[in-house]
């Protein structure tokens, strides 16, 4: 059990949202992907040169960049 | 007349079932209260005629993305009498948020569960009886892709349409505040009539994924699929356009010659080589955007645009744009038409407008064409191929300037987070429809332009008439005398020039306005211009083909997709003063070296 951003996971961790610290569009945007506190989410794989992130919440693939990641804070599970 | 309005989150196939609804006879059109266009279509319900509006599709009605105004302002414009709300059915749990927004307003809906061949095989249940009585309004299971259970929706369309909408909604801000009531609905509902697998992964898809997505195969296989769509294109569409202008040709000859040939000289030069040759020129770029958008279909509706946008992202991001730009860019390289309208894969309208400044700079095979000529008046035959990698290189470069340095202006402020569906089998209807919807897109928007476009140049080539065409006694002689001072600095002589005035229509027509200007055609006009020219001057020229403004048609694109003639005349202008100044520098740069 530690806190971590969702930037800072490996491809193939499993982590708990703790919290979103996102500005109001992002937030909402994410809201509506179905990335909300308490949600499990996997990290599947992260692309070249920084590139960004593909991660799972539920039945649904996202890709979002690093920054944005960051702003999500994990608990790893 | 009522109307219905196409409602749901991206990916839902919404698109699809507006095709299958409309059949194709779709028109795009302006609404009030919005500035971007909309693609609508008037279908026979019952024994009324409804018109049916595509929204584009929205995660959050209470949203501040581009599109998600976009549906509010249109929604709050323009009632409609009916909201079909298409819900993705492997996706039902995030989904059910807009629903419940959107009945929130008090709208006459009808909910199509989408994709139920997919949630089939996910093993998805849902008790539609249940779920249609727990929010009040009636739903169907439907697959808008193979058509299954589409009739009894609209039969159901047709009835729901002939109550009054209830009214609409004032405060729709205030509603925001109510998320968490929202969330509780949607628990209650989903909790007592869906079922969702413990782990639901479609197998397939991930195992094509850790192919496709591969940290070092990826890009590899990215280039490679984009080489196929290119060569594809291009190898398929060129035999389609030959045939086109050999039959236009024919029909000039066959029918039109010996028909205007009672007319005066100059009004049977007006009539087939200024209007007839716009048409001509309008019809050869049909066979590349139908097969253009026919592949592009394909790449995304299978689900791979948006992989190949995470694979570009770590450099495109720097860029200011994002991976889907990317592919449009590369796409220019074949034609910047259908590159320019292939942009509306792009949501925010920012990047697209940056994406739209940054594709006419792609070396397109028409200004090939001009290269490979120049090239081998002037250059040895091992120096050519090196000469032509130089200005893929300079197509390459200015586009990374131009993108940097307009970055800051085209600010993207919407967040990067991207769906990515599972891979689908794009279905030939689909595709068809694509590329037939796209190329009326063109003809409506960009035949007019391109028509007086070459009108107007063939006038200045043509007039006085007491003048030799295209000689230095024409209007367009006098431009081009008229211009020289700012052509001289960058090498480039008069008849040049004239050339270059030609080349503002289609970039084809240079080597043909030449073999005009110098009467003198095929290997002698090479030869008179490897004579007259030396290869500092050449490639002066050469650079300047490349990056003044593309072809009218381009320019006619970027107005019809941008609708904003500040936009059109900034992307001239800085193609225009681009031009000059990479010209001149090296030009100049040259000689000062001693060559």
């Amino acid at each position: 059990m530690s806190a971590h951003t969702l930037a800072a996971l490996h491809p193939g961790d499993t982590a708990t949202i703790v919290s979103i610290h996102a500005e109001e569009a992002l937030h909402l945007r994410l809201l509506a992907l179905g990335l909300r506190n308490g949600k499990q989410i996997e990290l599947i794989r992260k692309a070249s040169f920084s590139g960004p992130l593909q991660v799972r919440v539920g039945t649904t693939d996202i890709m979002l960049r690093r920054a944005e990641a960051s702003k999500i804070e994990v608990c790893k599970v | 007349m009522k109307r219905i309005a196409l409602l749901g989150m991206p990916n839902t196939g919404k698109s699809t079932l507006f095709n299958r609804m409309t059949g194709g006879a779709a028109r795009v059109g302006n609404w009030p209260g919005i500035t971007v266009e909309l693609l609508s279509g008037k279908i026979l319900l019952g024994s009324d005629m409804v018109e049916i509006i595509d929204l584009p599709g929205i995660y959050d009605l209470h949203g501040f993305s581009d599109d998600e105004q976009v549906v509010r302002h249109f929604l709050h414009d323009n009632v409609p009498d009916l909201a079909l709300v298409v819900v993705n059915t492997t996706q039902i749990e995030r989904q059910m948020s807009l629903l419940l927004q959107l009945k929130q307003l008090n709208m006459n809906i009808v909910v199509l569960l989408n994709m139920s061949d997919e949630a089939k095989k996910f093993g998805i249940t849902v008790d539609v009886e249940k779920m249609s009585e727990l929010l009040e309004m009636p739903v169907f299971l439907v697959s808008a892709k193979y058509g299954n259970g589409y009739s009894e929706a609209l039969h159901e369309v047709g009835n729901a349409l002939r109550y009054p909408t209830p009214g609409m909604a004032e405060q729709l801000r205030s509603q925001l505040e109510e998320d968490e009531q929202l969330e509780d609905e949607m628990a209650k509902v989903l909790e007592s009539t869906v079922q969702v697998p413990a782990r639901l992964s479609d197998q397939l898809t991930e195992k094509l994924d850790s192919v496709m997505l591969h940290p070092w195969f990826g890009l590899p296989i990215f280039f490679a699929v984009m080489y196929m769509v290119f060569q594809g294109v291009f190898l398929f569409g060129q035999p389609f356009q030959e045939g086109i202008a050999g039959l236009l040709d024919w029909f000039r000859g066959a029918a039109l010659e010996p028909m205007l040939s009672v007319l005066p000289q100059f009004l049977q030069g007006f009539l087939l080589d200024g209007v007839y040759n716009g048409v001509a020129t309008v019809a050869a770029f049909v066979p590349i955007i139908v097969l253009f958008f026919l592949f592009i279909a394909i790449v995304e509706d299978s689900g791979y645009l948006s992989r190949a946008a995470f694979l570009m992202d770590a450099l495109m991001s720097r860029l200011g744009l994002d991976g889907r730009g990317f592919v449009m860019l590369l796409m220019g390289f074949g034609c910047n038409v259908p590159a320019v309208m292939g942009t509306r894969v792009m949501r925010s309208r920012a990047m697209r407008l940056l994406t739209m400044l940054v594709i006419p700079l792609s070396l397109c095979t028409a200004r090939l064409q001009v290269f490979i000529f120049f090239t081998a008046a002037l250059f040895s035959a091992a120096a050519a191929p090196l000469v032509l990698f130089t200005l893929y290189l300079f197509s390459f470069v200015t586009a990374i300037i131009t993108a940097l340095i307009f970055k800051g202006r085209f600010k993207n402020d919407e967040p990067f987070v991207l769906e990515l569906p599972p891979y689908r089998f794009p279905t030939f209807r689909q595709m068809a429809l694509r590329g037939w919807l796209e190329v009326r897109h063109f003809l409506r928007r960009a035949t007019k332009f391109i028509v007086i476009g070459v009108v107007m140049v063939w006038l200045l080539t043509n007039l006085p008439t007491t003048a030799v065409p295209s000689s230095a006694d024409t209007w367009a002689g006098m431009l081009g005398s008229a211009f020289n001072p700012f052509f001289e600095p960058l090498g480039i002589n008069e008849q040049l020039t004239i050339a270059l005035l030609f080349g503002f229509i289609a970039k084809e027509i240079v080597i043909g306005a030449l073999a005009v200007i110098y009467t003198l055609s095929g290997d002698a006009l090479s030869g008179a211009i490897g004579q007259q020219l030396d290869w500092v001057q050449a490639y002066s020229f050469m650079l300047f083909t490349l990056l003044y403004t593309p072809c009218l048609a381009t320019v006619a694109t970027l107005q019809s997709e941008s609708k904003q003639i500040r936009f059109t005349i900034l992307s001239l202008v800085w193609s225009l003063g681009l031009a000059w100044v990479v010209s001149f520098t090296f030009y100049q740069g040259a000689r000062a070296l001693g060559y």
